[in-house]
């Protein structure tokens, strides 16, 4: 018997979670998949936008500016990437000019700092690489990067330190109401048998929240929308400095340019097509290369090591939905929860737990609770000194796997380990940067997965790449 | 009768025309060198291949094994059933016979060394 | 702990291996070689097909033989050998920071540096193959390590984009262990692999070769389970309605090798653009003082049998750099001609004795043709071909009196006579 229910496992449920464990209270959260953060979280820009975009008075113009102003304390307690590079909105004509002075005021009217003109000779100093026919700019400062898998696990590993449980491969099928002696309670069921009961329950479930939110009986119209990317090696991270986007247009937003937390260059996403698979097709990816040539000046291209597409999941209401079911008291949809999701995600958090929680039952802070997440560094940016030290007590940290990231063994068995456990290659790959570099895992992944294999206790060939389906391996060749 | 086959003796891969009748090889054109007249006089006949492999070491690893002598082609996959049967003792050296005589006369041999 | 050395050499593969040997027997005996994995040999010995050393041991060896003979050289000389050991970065005054659980992390000093780190399989990502991103996608050489190393089988239906010898090798491998290749597919018209590769890997298993033809698309969600092959035009860009449908479990790409040049590039040591290794004088030294390059990480070669020979050069000369401490100097540029995509080495020093053997790529397949080294307008070298191919690397000697003669730069280039 829970108190709290979180349903999805991405960066929104993740900080909910993990919000949830500040307080006495037992809460899980229940993944669909084998591992957390496989939806929307997974595949995204991974951009903390300023938050000049939305409109004023809109759930998502509030929940971002409050998002992006928290997002440094958050992702530094978490330690995980974050780094405000500042965004530039690109103006290739007139009118674009003249939209760039819409947007810088209604970003000062969400309350975004710092906005200002750009003209091209400041734009060119600002980024080497910029196309010689951009015109002006809007900067926003306040603009910056995080790996949003990397703060999604982190915010769940941390819930799990402090108490969350994890249940994955729940695939939620059936919400039934039940009453006991302290009122009513419900009892959430998966497709394979698993049954938990809890008193409330958050729904992020993304691309699922409508499914979930019919299950209570509510109309919740939630799509899917697709968007591909191409990602730059590392090599070429200092190609632009700033997240450099098109200016809006009734076309489109267009793609953007940037680098990552991690610094590698991401080039899209695609916008248009409104699926939920992610396949990246010859045209999406045509187009983001284009658009990528139009922005800047000859993007090193033959630095690419791969292309993927992420899903967002967006309402018809075309803003953030953030509330209380209808029909279910208790129930709570975070939904359609698309750009700005990701900066967002930790003022919904907040809200979530301070604002409508508290309202349902009384809150005590958990004085147990570290919102600290062990270890907070990159084994990589320590000093010489600092990993002997490591070594010592660990020989493994001595040992480097993925050449490509310099990735130890020690971190891949901490990943391994440590919550939320890594149990597939995509997995540790999410988790330590293992396989995501030049290479594509093409050296590590056979020593990753001995390592999967060893410390689950289960044969080479039983290994996955991301879950029940994906073996990597047939069969033993004698 | 005429065949017209890529030598496979050496990186050079010659493309050697040879005439034949039956068994008796008649006259052999475009190689190199020797061996791949040798080779072209071998393939119209019975062609044979090395066959290289792993078997199964007693600790559960690997210890890659090739034929001493090229062997039939038409007997490279009941070879492989004889090979993937094979445990192997260690330690092995290089050059170790694994198995005597697995196919016409040539041995299976170790080409690394496992402690 | 030591911490200096005469020479380190980066990379325990066969260039590595004879670097080491080679550079010892010039007189420096303080040699260091460092190999991440846990054993010498580098990629032999995942390579267990034989064909090795016919150039210079006058046999057909395997994998491991062929480094066999090279770790035992290593080991009668006594030269110290780290395995295990990643080097982590290089600075052009040649420290080399190294790590391993037994010495943790520490900074090395040479006083000369062999840079012989081999390539690496440029992945489906690089390309950009559109479609899903399952299980059962794997370079040629993964393969063949969980095949040949492992004892694993990656796959059970094959198809293979690509005919680099990794590629043809792999498709035999994975027949022989009970896998069926059902295509290999290649977007040139002509295949970079070597032609026994194709008789004795494809042609021998029936294994059908698609030139013009390359994966459009990949299908499956957890696992793969089919892909779209399509004909390309003359641009390689894919034809309308000559899609094929191939079920299959696995898809292996055996698409080109890039050399690994990541620490040379943090040494601030000049590349070529073209074969993406770093720009050498002929004894193998790069333009920064004392850091030379041989084998793969310089530039890709078909044979080991080269590698061994380029790093002989490499050792002989950081060796002598050692003992004399002189630099490479005093430049003719080699360049690529038209119809040529790069020669190497890219600079020639004058004031080192000897003949020059130049490598060099042509861009195309050319038949009847001729190769030709100028120097302005003055022809040093002509050599009839009947064909060339861009999957095989060219050689040239040039003679030493030749180089004396000339003080303006070298081109390599070839000229394609109309066929009549």
């Amino acid at each position: 018997m829970f108190d709290v229910i979180v349903i999805g496992g991405g960066v929104v449920g993740g900080l909910i979670l993990r919000e949830l464990t500040e307080y006495r209270l037992s809460v899980c959260l229940l993944e669909k998949e084998s591992d957390v953060c496989m939806g929307a979280s997974k595949a995204n820009s991974g951009i903390v936008h300023a938050g000049y975009d939305a409109m004023p008075g809109s759930l998502k113009a509030k929940f971002n500016v409050l998002g992006s102003e928290m997002m440094e304390g958050v992702t530094a307690e978490l330690g995980v990437k974050y780094r405000r590079n500042g965004a530039l909105v690109v103006a290739f004509s007139q009118e674009e000019i003249a939209t760039l002075q819409t947007l810088k005021k209604r970003g000062e009217e969400n309350g975004v700092k710092g906005l200002e003109i750009v003209q091209q000779e400041e734009l060119r100093t600002m980024e080497k690489n910029i196309s010689d026919t951009a015109l002006a700019a809007l900067y926003a400062p306040t603009s910056g990067v995080v790996c949003p898998y990397e703060l999604s696990i982190a915010a769940i590993g941390n819930a799990m330190d402090n108490g969350a449980a994890l249940y994955n491969d729940f695939d939620v099928t059936s919400i039934a109401r039940k009453a006991d002696e302290k009122g009513e309670t419900y009892v959430v069921c998966s497709k394979n048998g698993q049954e938990v009961e809890g008193r409330y329950i958050v729904n992020c479930a993304g691309l699922n929240s409508g499914a979930i939110a019919a299950l209570v009986g509510d109309d919740l119209c939630v799509g899917a929308r697709k968007g591909e990317y191409v990602l730059l090696d590392r090599e070429s991270g200092d190609f632009v400095s700033h997240t450099l986007f098109f200016t809006p247009t009734k076309l489109g937003k267009g793609i953007l340019v940037t680098q990552t937390a991690d610094g590698n260059i991401l080039l899209g996403p695609t916008a248009d097509e409104r699926t939920a698979d992610t396949q990246t097709t010859a045209q999406g990816l045509a187009f983001v290369i284009e658009k990528a040539k139009k922005m800047t000046k000859n993007p090193p291209l033959y630095n690419t090591i791969t292309s993927f597409a992420g899903i967002r999941a967006y309402s018809d209401r075309h803003d953030f939905v953030l509330e209380e079911s209808k029909t279910a008291q208790g129930v709570f949809h975070c939904a359609g929860i698309e750009s700005p999701g990701l900066t967002a995600s930790p003022a919904i958090a907040k809200y979530v737990v301070e604002t409508w929680l508290s309202q349902k039952m009384p809150l005590v802070k958990n004085k147990k609770f570290n919102g600290t997440r062990k270890p907070d560094y990159f084994f990589k940016n320590l000093t010489l000194e600092e990993k002997n030290a490591i070594i010592k007590t660990d020989p493994s940290y001595g040992k480097i796997v993925c050449r490509c990231e310099q990735i130890t063994e020690g971190e891949i068995l901490r990943a391994i380990r440590e919550n939320p456990p890594a149990r597939d290659i995509d997995g540790v790959k999410r988790r330590t940067r293992s396989g995501m570099g030049r290479c594509q895992g093409g050296f590590c992944q056979p020593y990753v997965a001995e390592l999967l294999a060893k410390e689950q206790g289960i044969e080479l060939f039983e290994v996955t790449k991301n879950g029940k389906g994906s073996s990597l391996l047939t069969g033993v060749t004698k | 009768m005429k065949k017209t086959l890529t030598c496979i003796e050496c990186p050079i891969g010659c493309t050697i025309e040879v005439e034949f009748e039956g068994e008796q090889v008649l006259s052999v054109k475009g190689n190199a060198c020797l061996r791949g007249k040798a080779y072209a006089s071998s393939e119209v006949v019975c062609p044979k291949r090395v066959l290289t492999s792993t078997v199964r070491a007693e600790n559960g690893g690997l210890v890659p094994v090739k034929t001493s002598e090229p062997i039939p082609k038409d007997q490279l996959f009941a070879v492989m059933e004889k090979i993937n049967a094979v445990v192997c003792k260690l330690p092995v050296k290089i050059g170790d016979v694994i198995v005597e005589n697995i196919c016409d006369g040539a041995d299976l041999i170790a080409t690394n060394s496992e402690e | 702990m030591k911490k200096s050395y005469d020479i380190i050499i980066i990379g325990g593969g066969p260039a590595g291996l004879a670097a080491a040997v080679s550079a010892y027997d010039n007189g420096v005996k303080d040699v260091l070689v460092i190999e991440r994995d846990v054993r010498l040999g580098g990629i032999l010995n995942q390579c267990i097909h034989n064909g090795f050393g016919l150039t210079r041991f006058k046999e057909s060896l395997s994998g491991p033989e062929y480094a066999a003979r090279f770790i035992e050289e290593v080991r009668a000389r006594n030269i110290e050998v780290w395995t295990g050991t990643t080097v982590l970065s290089l600075t052009k005054d040649k420290q080399v920071t190294v790590i391993d659980p037994v010495h943790g992390m520490l900074v090395l000093q040479a006083k000369a540096v062999i840079l012989a780190m081999g390539c690496r399989e440029r992945s489906r990502g690089a390309l950009n193959v559109a479609g899903s991103r399952p299980a059962g996608i794997y370079s040629a050489g993964t393969a063949q390590k969980y095949v040949n190393i492992k004892g694993f089988l990656p796959g059970k239906r094959v198809v293979i984009l690509g005919s680099g010898d990794i590629g043809l090798i792999m498709a035999r491998r994975m027949t022989l262990e009970g896998a069926k290749v059902l295509a290999v597919c290649e977007i040139m018209p002509y295949s970079s692999g070597l032609k026994r590769n194709i008789a004795q890997c494809l042609d021998d298993f029936d294994i059908p070769l698609y030139l013009n033809h390359t994966i459009t698309k990949i299908e499956g969600e957890k696992r793969v389970t089919g892909v779209v092959v399509s004909k390309v035009d003359e641009n390689r860009q894919p034809i309308a309605g000559t899609e094929m449908h191939f079920d299959c479990d696995t898809v292996l790409f055996s698409v080109g090798l890039i050399p690994e040049n990541e620490l040379t590039k943090e040494a601030e040591v000049p590349l070529s653009p073209k074969t993406r290794g770093a720009v050498v004088y002929q004894n193998r030294e790069t333009l920064v003082d004392g850091i030379f390059a041989c084998g793969n990480v310089l530039q890709v070669h078909d044979l080991v049998d080269f590698v061994s020979e380029e790093a002989e050069v490499a050792g002989r000369y950081a060796s002598k750099y050692v003992l004399e401490g002189k630099s490479s100097a005093c430049a003719i540029d080699v360049s690529a001609g038209e119809n040529v995509s790069y020669a190497l080495p890219q600079k020639i020093d004058k004031n080192i004795s000897g003949n020059v053997k130049l490598f060099f790529r042509v861009t195309n397949t050319f038949r009847n043709c001729t190769i030709k080294v100028t120097s302005g307008d003055r022809v040093l070298l002509s050599r009839k071909k009947q064909i060339c191919v861009p999957g095989e690397m060219e050689t040239l000697l040039l003679a030493e009196q030749k180089l004396q003669e000339i003080d303006g730069n070298i081109v390599v280039s070839l000229e394609n006579e109309v066929n009549v």
